[in-house]
């Protein structure tokens, strides 16, 4: 494949129509998942914009939500590369919607799992990995985890099954907000020491800023080249970055907004646009 | 009468299906040794996985290898590989109805020392309640090698439940291949069904010989696919009977007995189910002293026939 040259403004400006696209799912007094959704819009941005080959075909790379319940940042992305109709965004979690609550591979177009019960996704990413390498693709596999759902004990078993089978062409990201469903993740379950934990499990591990595009690109980079170990990325992050009034609060983990936070997030969305036309 | 294992028929069929198909792929806790899925990785280690004794891990890294266009199989004992990884069944394989197979070995009672822990009386239950899922209960070592056919060539989730004993061979040794759903009749009879699963088909065989020498006609059916059940063919066999009678090796709530109950709710026959009452197991010294103890023998399902003349 070509190695196409890193343009930061223009992943930017899709990480801002990422952001844009989950508000338009989420019209005052409707519940979802913004918190958790907008604070992995940057990595979403850098995989599907640039890392990953979206062909349609048995070698494209592999995203899997393991935190399903964040899937409106990668519902907003297929939108934007035509693979699911934007006129679907206003149907989110309505009856016989293609937008389900969670990812269900056999409803929405791009999907390829099913996952959102917390813990599975980087087993499943784990299997993808291996039938992958005995099909002898060259794709790879990324699955973003929520830093809550490390307290669940299958996350632990994936990564050090992963480690000892040398799946080097799966890519964790962990998406370190420091924020779960009813409070921040040191009240509520703290994990601590996670880049530890990783290397001592065997991965190759990279912490950086999960909002920078440049440090998630060389990041992703970086786990692309390296061998004969799984990778992971923990992502600095912000719950619910983009929205001023939401950020860093759980309360926006699943919430909905009001008449006057809506407003509030366009006028947020508006202003980091001029930011970014800047660039 | 010749026994065989179902364990080494399960080993065996995978090797072979193995050696027709290199998408199949074996995963495995660290029960190898006892499942028989050792034959498999004996002869294409590069196909198989062992995960540890990590059972939820398993369940949803199959789930994985099927979505790269992998036929996976993984065993553990019926237990864990069921109920320890319940969800991870449920979300991962069983939602989007992926052609994962899974085999639960060791089942019922069959692992007597062991104990509760280890003795699967729930299994059947737990598969059958979850959409998109196939539950299999083999009669014998032949038919335990088709259904391992069968539940490849099905492209949805599979579960097959197998005995840790060796049992008399009852099927024919021929190339009809098993057939999902197929409910067939091993002795014909004109008073009395008992519909029957894996060792208990020959258990009831037993009490159908002792009811003739009674004067009692008793048609035993071997139900080795309790899910999807043939409700058709159930009620063809039941028609013109004075009763029926479930057995099975497993809770009597949730399994063959209710699947039955359920399938014939609309009959006015009565019904009288053979299983392991609302208890767990326990150890023993040997398979048998355990199927006595839990009133799973050929005497006890004479006793259901005989309420069922009153």
């Amino acid at each position: 494949m070509e190695k196409k040259v890193f343009n930061k403004k223009e992943i930017m400006l899709k990480a801002w129509a990422i952001r844009s696209d989950i508000l338009a799912m989420l019209p005052p007094g409707k519940i979802g998942h913004l918190g958790g959704s907008s604070s992995i819009a940057d990595i979403i941005a850098c995989l599907y914009f640039h890392h990953m080959n979206i062909n349609q075909n048995k070698d494209r790379d592999r995203l899997l939500l393991s935190k399903g319940h964040a899937v409106l940042a990668q519902y907003a992305a297929l939108v934007e590369l035509g693979i699911i109709d934007r006129e679907e965004l206003k149907t989110l979690k309505t009856f016989g919607s293609v937008l389900q609550g969670h990812p269900d591979m056999e409803r929405t177009p791009g999907i390829e799992a099913v996952t959102g019960s917390l813990g599975q996704g980087l087993s499943v990413g784990l299997g993808l990995s291996l039938g992958l390498n005995l099909n002898k693709s060259t794709a790879r596999v990324y699955v973003i985890c929520g830093d809550g759902e490390l307290s669940e004990g299958q996350i632990w078993e994936a990564a050090m099954a992963a480690s000892a089978f040398k799946t080097d062409n799966l890519t964790a990201i962990i998406d370190l907000n420091g924020i779960q469903a009813t409070g921040s993740t040191e009240e509520i379950f703290p994990v601590r020491k996670i880049a530890e934990k990783w290397k001592a499990f065997g991965w190759h591990v990279i912490t950086h800023n999960g909002h920078d595009v440049e440090e998630i690109h060389e990041a992703l980079c970086e786990s692309g080249e390296i061998r004969g170990k799984p990778s992971v990325l923990i992502a600095r992050t912000v719950k619910g970055k983009g929205f001023s009034f939401a950020e860093n609060k759980a309360a926006f983990h699943n919430g909905s907004l009001t008449e006057e936070q809506y407003q509030i997030a366009l006028e947020d969305l508006e202003n980091s646009r001029k930011e970014i036309e800047k660039l | 009468m010749i026994t065989a294992s179902l364990r080494k028929s399960y080993g065996e069929a995978l090797v072979e299906l193995g050696s027709e198909n290199n998408d199949i792929v074996v995963l495995e806790a660290d029960l190898g040794k006892s499942t028989m899925s050792c034959f498999f990785q004996n002869k294409y280690p590069e196909r198989y996985f062992q995960m540890g004794i990590a059972e939820q891990n398993m369940a949803s890294t199959s789930a994985g290898l099927a979505l790269a266009g992998k036929i996976p199989f993984y065993s553990s004992f019926a237990v864990f590989a069921t109920g320890r990884a319940y969800d991870q069944i449920r979300s991962s394989i069983a939602i989007p109805s992926l052609n994962v197979n899974i085999c639960g070995s060791s089942a019922g009672l069959s692992d007597f020392g062991d104990g509760k822990t280890h003795q699967s009386i729930d299994d059947i239950a737990l598969m059958r309640v979850i959409p998109n899922m196939t539950v299999l209960s083999p009669v014998d070592a032949l038919e335990t090698g088709k259904m391992v056919r069968a539940m490849a060539e099905k492209n949805a989730p599979s579960y097959i439940r197998i005995n840790r004993a060796d049992l008399p061979v009852i099927t024919e040794d021929d190339n009809e291949p098993y057939k999902i759903g197929q409910m067939k009749s091993f002795r014909k009879g004109s008073d009395i069904t008992v519909f029957a699963s894996g060792i208990m088909v020959h258990e009831s065989l037993k009490a159908a010989d002792q009811m003739g020498r009674e004067g009692v006609s008793v048609e035993v059916v071997n139900v080795s696919t309790i899910k999807p059940l043939d409700t058709e063919a159930l009620k063809n066999f039941v028609s013109g009977k004075i009763g029926v009678v479930t057995a099975e090796e497993h809770s009597i709530f949730g399994g063959l007995g209710s699947a039955v109950l359920e399938a014939l709710s609309e009959s006015p026959l009565p019904l009288v189910k053979i299983g392991i009452q609302d208890q767990f197991g326990t150890s023993s010294a040997c398979y048998e002293d355990l199927l006595e103890a839990y009133h799973l023998t050929s005497e006890y399902i004479v006793s259901g026939i005989k309420k069922l003349l009153k």
